[in-house]
C-alpha cells in the first residue's frame, strides 16, 4: 500500500559527482554492505559506514546528501532499530534523511514515533520530510490531519504531503479544520494561504 | 561589507538579534558550545544542546540568511563536575557532523587537574578528527593562564596553527602570537576589550591571524560589536581589505581548516510564508 518512491541508485548520482565525491561514495557503499546485520555486532564500537553517513554532506555536497545518505542506508539493510538510532544520533539533515528512507526500508507503523518526532519540531526541513509515502501509509487519522495543518501553518507547500489527494477526499474533519483555519485568518485580517483552499477542495466536503 | 562573527551564543539571542545581525553585514558565524549560566546535571542536557547547535540553530539563522556552525566540547567550568566529564566519551560521535568546525571552548577556567584532564583529552580529539581548535582563556589571572594554555597546546598532538585563542588583551597579545596560533578578541559592553583598544591592538600588531568577535551570550553583550570595530577600523584610517580581511577572510581561513565550512544559504521555504519563528511559534 506504500506508493515507494524510486529510491536512488548509484548510477543515478554518478555523473553529479566529481571524482573525488565519487570514490568517497564507493568507499561508503562498500563500508554499508559490509555492515553486520543489526542484531549483531558489539553494540559499542560506531560502525565505518555511519561515521559515512554522518559526513555526507562535506564530501558529496549539501545537493547531494539526501540520496547519498538513502543509498547508504539502502546498503547496509538499515532496520528500525538502526534507524532509530541513527535519527536520534543525526543532525537535522540525518534526520530528514532517515524520514525520506522510512517508506524504502520500514514495512509496518514502527518507525510512526520518528515520523511524530519531526511533526513536533519547526523545522521545516524535518516537517516536509515527515509527510511522505510513510506518514500517509501509516499515520493516524487525527495526526495526519495535524500534519497537514503544520505545513500550512509553517509554511511547507500542501505538495510535499504524499497521498493527499487520497486521504483528503471524503474527510469531513479535515475539511472543518481547514475551514476553521481559514476564518480564523481572515478573523485575524491576514491572508489566507493558497494551498489551504487546494487542500479543501481535495476533501471534496466544501460547504 | 561581509562579516563573519567567529565566537558568539545564538541560543541566547533573539530574532530580532538575527535581523539586526544581518542588517550589519553579518553573513557567518560560529557558535561554540559553552556554560549556560544554570549548571547542567546529566551529559543528556548536552546532548539536546549540542543537537539544537546542529539543527534548530542553524534553522533559524538560515531564515535569517545567516550560515551557521557549531564549535563542540565539554566546557572548561563543567569539566569540573564529575556529572558532565562522560560527555568526553560521547564527543566522538558529535565531531564527526557536518556542521562541526572546530572542537571548542575548550581551555581553561579555574585551572585545576580536571581541567588539564579535559583539555588535553579534547586538543588530542580536535587532532584526531582533523578539526582546529577555539580555546578560551580564562577572565582571571589571565597572563597565567594563557602562558600554562599555550604550554598544553605545545605538548599535544595539535599544531599551534590549528588552534585560535580567545578573549585576548593588550597583554596577552604578544605570548599569544609568538606560540604561532590565531588570535581572537572578544569586544564586550563595558568590560574586558572595546572596538576602540581592539583598533589600537591592531595598529600596533597588524591584521594577521587576528579574529573579532562580539562573543554576545546570554550577559550584557552586544551582536553588532563585530560590525563596530569595522566601522571604528574605517574610523581610524584602515583600509576596506583590511576590515574584510579581520572581519571575514581570517575566520573563513580558520575555520576552513576544518574542510567543513559551507557559506552559502538557502534559506528555506518558510522566510516566504508567514513562519512559524516570525509568529514566536504556533
Ligand atoms: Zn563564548
Amino acid at each position: 500500500m506504500i506508493s515507494n518512491p524510486p529510491a536512488p541508485t548509484r548510477e543515478d548520482l554518478a555523473p553529479r559527482l566529481d571524482a573525488a565525491a565519487g570514490a568517497w561514495l564507493d568507499a561508503a557503499l562498500a563500508e554499508a554492505a559490509a555492515a553486520l546485520d543489526e542484531n549483531e555486532g558489539d553494540n559499542v564500537a560506531v560502525a565505518p559506514w555511519e561515521l559515512r553517513f554522518a559526513a555526507a554532506g562535506r564530501h558529496c555536497g549539501q545537493e547531494h546528501a539526501d540520496p547519498v545518505r538513502t543509498l547508504l542506508l539502502q546498503e547496509a539493510r538499515a532496520g528500525l532499530t538502526t534507524l532509530t538510532r541513527l535519527y536520534h544520533q543525526g543532525t537535522a539533515a540525518e534526520r530528514r534523511a532517515v524520514l525520506l528512507a522510512l517508506p524504502l526500508r520500514v514495512t509496518g507503523p514502527g518507525a510512526l514515533p520518528l515520523v511524530e518526532d519531526a511533526l513536533r519540531t519547526n523545522d521545516t526541513r524535518l516537517v516536509a520530510a515527515a509527510v511522505g509515502p510513510y506518514a500517509a501509509a501509516h499515520l493516524d487519522p487525527h495526526s495526519w490531519r495535524h500534519a497537514i495543518l503544520k505545513c500550512l501553518f509553517t509554511g511547507v507547500p500542501v505538495a510535499a504531503v504524499d497521498g493527499l489527494d487520497r486521504r483528503a477526499h471524503g474527510d469531513a474533519e479535515l475539511a472543518r479544520m481547514l475551514a476553521d483555519f481559514a476564518a480564523e485568518r481572515t478573523a485575524a485580517g491576514r491572508p489566507v494561504p493558497a494551498d489551504l483552499y487546494h487542500a479543501l477542495h481535495l476533501t471534496g466536503e466544501e460547504s | 561589507m561581509r562579516i563573519f562573527d567567529p565566537h558568539i551564543h545564538m541560543t541566547s539571542r533573539t530574532t530580532d538579534d538575527y535581523q539586526a545581525m544581518y542588517a550589519s553585514g553579518v553573513r557567518a558565524l560560529v557558535e561554540p558550545s559553552f556554560w549556560l549560566g544554570q549548571p547542567r546535571t546529566s551529559p543528556e542536557s548536552f546532548f539536546d544542546y549540542f543537537d539544537a547547535l546542529l539543527g534548530w540553530e542553524p534553522f533559524r539563522a538560515a531564515q535569517y540568511g545567516i550560515a551557521h556552525h557549531c564549535t563542540l566540547a565539554l566546557n572548561p567550568k563543567e569539566a569540573n563536575d564529575p556529572r558532565c566529564t562522560p560527555v568526553l566519551d560521547a564527543l566522538p560521535r558529535y565531531l564527526v557532523k557536518d556542521g562541526v568546525v572546530a572542537v571548542g571552548e575548550i581551555g581553561y577556567d579555574s585551572m585545576t587537574p580536571a581541567e588539564d584532564t579535559a583539555l588535553a583529552a579534547q586538543l588530542q580529539l580536535a587532532a584526531d578528527h582533523g578539526l582546529p581548535a577555539l580555546v578560551h582563556t580564562p577572565h582571571r589571572d589571565k597572563l597565567a593562564g594563557l602562558r600554562r594554555t599555550i604550554d598544553v597546546v605545545r605538548e599535544s598532538a595539535l599544531d599551534p596553527e590549528r588552534v585560535l585563542l580567545d578573549h585576548l588583551n593588550e597583554t596577552t597579545v604578544k605570548d599569544a602570537a609568538e606560540s604561532g596560533s590565531w588570535l581572537g578578541f572578544s569586544i564586550y559592553p563595558d568590560t574586558k576589550m572595546d572596538e576602540d583598544r581592539m583598533v589600537a591592538v591592531l595598529k600596533a600588531h597588524g591584521t594577521e591571524k587576528v579574529l573579532v568577535n562580539s562573543a554576545a551570550d546570554w550577559g550584557k553583550s552586544d551582536p553588532l560589536k563585530t560590525r563596530k570595530v569595522a566601522d571604528a577600523m574605517l574610523a581610524a584610517g584602515f583600509g576596506e581589505d583590511d576590515v574584510d580581511r579581520v572581519l571575514w577572510r581570517n575566520p573563513v581561513a580558520f575555520y576552513g581548516l576544518s574542510g567543513r565550512l559551507q557559506l552559502e544559504v538557502a534559506a528555506p521555504e518558510a522566510l516566504h510564508e508567514g513562519n512559524s519563528i516570525l509568529r514566536g511559534g504556533e
